[in-house]
């Protein structure tokens, strides 16, 4: 594909999902930058979420795939640090998602994703995932999955 | 180079209290703390691959592996705050809030550096050292003030380690370069903020400051204390041994 569409990148990389969050995709996720075309070459921009998360390394491997299976060979990732990742950068369907799936979405107030109480607890600030912490809820004494506010 | 070894020394840091922390995995006092340990651990080594990276492009020929797996000793820069044994938990946790509360002022300052790419690795590393911050303090805090065993033990954690917080605050001629250029960070302005934060949690947890003696100190130039060799020897074994080895 030669013709610097950039459209058709954002398309692709919009099915390449999160590796530990796979309902929601490395674009919803905000850590794709930029696209664009110059002397006939993708340059893909990427920001890590945490510095030290090992899914930004399987989530490139995952894009360069993705890309290459759609026949695209000219183009590069580039990672960039400025401006620094936040959650602020997920819309609102994308939180939406993560709820689904029985995370609690970055926010300020903690709603348990099961029943939507706002009583949590927390029980740790680091959870399986850099990203996460651990709540248990005071209504229905579920535990589950915060994404942190960062 | 001035500005690699400035960027190296940061790295350093990273870098080598990660692989101690790392050694927690599995071992921690609890799984809530085992999972944090090795998160804080994580993010260091995230910092430090980004400032390796970062090295690697000043330095035009060595690659961040090469800089984290092909020197020795002597040609590490960390704290040697960083590089003293994990000890028992309450060690670990004064170790790590020590550290932290230095992280986070220095942070705050180089993430207006007028270098870029350290700017933006500051600003990405103070958000995640905030919480480094929140964890070891809250368990100064649970130690100190906890039962007489646990504030006995985290009073010795203090005294012994205290001759390692000296080497924040030195400014050698890079540091003084880098400052005045714009792009190093006045460790000597960090001291009575960093003073103020232990200050206020030590009294929060029944414990007793140290009395300042004398200071550790030499990592600047690359001298260490006798711990470095063994984890470097341990961190280094499989490059060193299988130099063709792939991730």
């Amino acid at each position: 594909m030669q013709n610097g569409k950039t459209d058709k990148i954002w398309e692709l990389l919009n099915t390449v999902p999160d590796p530990e969050i796979p309902v929601i995709s490395v674009v919803e996720l905000g850590v794709i930058r930029d696209v664009i075309f110059s002397e006939n070459s993708y340059i893909i921009s990427i920001t890590p979420t945490y510095s030290g998360c090992p899914a930004v390394k399987a989530f490139q491997d995952d894009i360069k795939t993705c890309l290459k299976e759609n026949n695209i060979e000219n183009f590069e990732l580039k990672i960039v640090y400025s401006p620094t990742w936040t959650t602020d950068w997920m819309t609102e369907s994308t939180k939406e998602k993560l709820k689904k799936y029985g995370i609690s979405p970055p926010s300020e107030t903690i709603i348990c994703p099961q029943c939507d109480s706002e009583k949590a607890e927390l029980i740790s600030e680091f959870g399986a995932t850099a990203c996460k912490a651990l709540y248990k809820c005071k209504d229905c004494l579920e535990p589950f999955e915060h994404f942190k506010c960062i | 180079m001035d500005l690699l070894k400035y960027t190296l020394r940061i790295a350093d840091s990273s870098i080598i209290l990660g692989q101690r922390l790392s050694s927690w995995c599995s071992k921690g006092p609890t799984l809530e703390e085992d999972i944090a340990l090795s998160n804080l651990s994580l993010d260091l080594f995230g910092q430090a691959n980004s400032l390796l990276e970062y090295a690697s492009e000043l330095d035009g020929t060595k690659s961040a592996d090469d800089f984290a797996f092909k020197r020795n000793e002597r040609e590490f820069y960390n704290l040697q705050l960083t590089e003293q044994l994990n000890g028992h938990f309450g060690d670990t946790i004064v170790r790590h809030f020590f550290f932290s509360v230095y992280s986070f002022l220095f942070y705050s300052k180089l993430s207006n550096s007028k270098d870029e790419t350290l700017a933006a690795i500051a600003a990405k590393s103070l958000k995640e050292i905030k919480y480094h911050l929140t964890h070891s303090k809250s368990w100064v805090i649970r130690l100190g003030d906890g039962t007489e065993e646990s504030n006995k033990r985290i009073q010795k954690s203090l005294n012994d380690l205290w001759q390692f917080t000296g080497e924040f605050f030195e400014m050698d001629d890079i540091d003084q370069k880098m400052y005045k250029e714009g792009i190093g960070v006045n460790n000597s302005s960090l001291k009575s903020e960093w003073d103020k934060i232990v200050n206020t949690t030590l009294k929060e947890s029944n414990l007793i400051r140290p009395e300042d003696g004398h200071m550790q100190s030499g990592s600047k130039n690359g001298m260490h204390t006798e711990h470095l060799g063994h984890l470097l020897s341990e961190m280094q074994f499989l490059p060193r041994a299988y130099p063709d080895a792939e991730w």
